[in-house]
């Protein structure tokens, strides 16, 4: 029982991420058609930045701010940064070719993607970057918490877990309660008559890559705070998170927080009760088994458009 | 006449070889109704798409309101003043009616896509203006769009409710100058003089200006202060409904000319 408690936790912190993730494909792809293959590299820049954030603070040890005002700090940076980063491969990578093909952005991203990795890589190396967050605070993150049965829930899980529910939340209410969201929405269904229901376009898609991008930066210092970032570790994640958006639903908001949540479970139970050797293995395997007997996700639907 | 709203100064455009519309010279004066006729592919979606902004045009200029608006995107052109619907329907069936309606009444606001995010009393109270004007569009449209429906997704409306929808959606973006393409298509009779009504009423009660392309010619007749047919691009006729309908050059777009002649 403990172990199941044990896994589920671990499940529920890793599908949080993989979550914030997943919202980012699934914006961009509800509004412009596109897999952002570039989505698991702004991750990993978000990562980076929250890591250089650290050490501008003081480091894990002995930082300049307290404790609470550095994740903050270091969570706002690197969304401001993804955010930054995603309108530049908005304006450059995809908007020349928006009305090019579907190939050629799709392609454009994967170059994308490569571009930054291996740039980061060549910039700062390909160790591994540990925020060492356990001496913040002597591991209070890791001591402070509350039980479960035997199982210790740390103040740091908690953090993850409730800042990307939080987030995805807020998330929720602006896409269904805004008139961004609604513009949002409208220009997802059809772009050419949002455009001439005076909805610029140009903004919505801009927009969609701010949000996207700033979720993203934030998944990065959420995961980055547990465990230990590298330059490339972009493609794997960001195959993860596009796995939890088709599972639950590509363009589907809600369908990206199940996707993402019903990977981390997968994952963290095969850990668990298989090996973590095959962990991976099992997440695509449930990838392909989606698409091929339900390509519309668990909250997708089937396209209505065509009469 | 009244004074020109709409001008279209030798318009064409061509598809690689295709030209679909060929120097066509074109006005619509304020406050008037302007059909559109001709046989399929004569250049009416083409032209509505010209105006719009959907297609730049490969010569001439389209001045509306005094000013050129070739070139624009077609979202500055709705805020200037051109709305349309679809010959086609293309609701956002994803949203509820209000939505739909609200979606389209951002675009004359004041508040920026990256303001709105900021939930401040302005904001709020500019967002319940947009209620409002979405629900006064609505109501334009008596008890076939009514209070119940306004939650409704758009997509459990039948076929003639969307179409009003569509047009209450149009007239959310504060147009001076309504496009309606075949607003009549697939309708029944009794749904045909509905929309011959709501068209007459759009322009007295609305005060917009419209030009619509129609294939039914009851419809045509009943709205009609000026008829245009098109053939392959070109104007062929241009004056009242009556003066049109038994031109020569109409008669023989629509039926051809060889079966009488030939006998």
């Amino acid at each position: 029982m403990d172990t199941f408690i044990q896994l589920t936790l671990n499940g529920l912190t890793l599908g949080s991420v993989y979550a914030l993730i997943a919202l980012g494909y699934s914006l961009v792809y509800g509004i412009l058609k596109l897999l952002n293959f570039a989505h698991g590299d702004v991750f990993m820049v978000g990562t980076f930045i929250g890591f250089g954030a650290i050490q501008l603070l003081g480091g894990t040890v002995n930082p300049i701010v307290p404790v609470w005002t550095l994740l903050i700090l270091i969570t706002l940076a690197a969304m401001a940064g993804c955010a930054v980063l995603g309108v530049v491969i908005e304006r450059f990578a995809y908007r020349p070719l928006r009305d090019a093909p579907r190939i050629a952005p799709l392609i454009s991203a994967l170059g994308v993607s490569f571009f930054i990795a291996y740039s980061m890589q060549l910039l700062f190396g390909s160790e591994l970057r540990n925020y060492d967050t356990f001496s913040l605070d002597g591991g209070a993150l890791y001591l402070e918490g509350f039980d479960i049965g035997n199982v210790r829930v740390p103040m740091i899980r908690i953090i993850t877990i409730v800042s990307a529910f939080v987030m995805m939340i807020l998330l929720w209410l602006l896409v269904s309660r805004t008139r961004v969201g609604k513009a949002m929405r409208a220009t997802s269904f059809d772009r050419e008559a949002a455009a001439m229901m005076g909805i610029d376009i140009d903004k919505v898609i801009v927009f969609a890559f701010v949000l996207g991008s700033a979720l993203a930066g934030a998944a990065g210092v959420l995961f980055a705070l547990r465990i230990p970032t590298y330059a490339t570790i972009g493609f794997l994640i960001g195959l993860k998170g596009f796995t939890a958006a088709v599972i639950g639903g590509i363009g589907s908001i809600p369908g990206a927080m199940a996707g993402g949540l019903v990977l981390g479970f997968a994952e963290s139970y095969a850990q668990g009760y298989i090996s973590t050797r095959w962990s991976d293995l099992l997440v695509f395997v449930i990838l392909i088994l989606f698409l091929v007997f339900r390509p519309q996700g668990i909250l997708g639907k089937a396209d209505i458009r065509k009469v | 006449m009244a004074e020109k709203l709409l001008e279209l100064q030798g318009i064409s455009m061509a598809f690689g070889g295709l030209k679909c519309i060929q120097a066509l010279d074109l006005d619509v004066g304020e406050g008037e109704i302007v059909s559109v006729i001709g046989p399929n592919g004569a250049g009416k979606t083409t032209l509505f798409n010209l105006i719009t902004g959907v297609y730049q045009p490969t010569g001439g200029d389209i001045v509306f309101a005094g000013k050129s608006i070739t070139g624009l995107e077609p979202h500055q052109i709705t805020r200037r003043g051109i709305a349309r619907t679809f010959q086609t329907l293309r609701l956002f069936l994803n949203m509820s009616v209000r939505e739909n309606v609200m979606a389209a009444a951002y675009g004359h606001t004041k508040a920026g896509v990256f303001r709105s995010m900021l939930r401040t009393p302005g904001m709020r109270r500019e967002e319940q203006e947009i209620r409002e004007l979405a629900e006064k569009r609505l109501a334009f449209f008596g008890d076939r769009l009514m209070g119940y429906r306004w939650d409704q997704p758009a997509y459990s409306l039948s076929y003639a409710n969307r179409r009003r929808l569509e047009i209450a959606r149009a007239t959310a973006t504060n147009p001076r100058l309504l496009l309606l393409d075949e607003p009549a298509a697939g309708m029944n009779p009794k749904e045909t003089q509905e929309i011959t009504d709501l068209i007459s009423l759009l322009r007295t009660e609305g005060g917009y200006t419209i030009l619509v392309i129609e294939h039914d010619m009851h419809v045509v007749e009943g709205i009609s202060d000026r008829v245009i047919a098109l053939n392959h691009g070109i104007k062929i006729a241009e004056g009242s409904f009556d003066e049109v309908a038994t031109s020569p050059q109409v008669v023989e777009a629509y039926l051809g000319t060889g079966g009488m002649a030939k006998k």
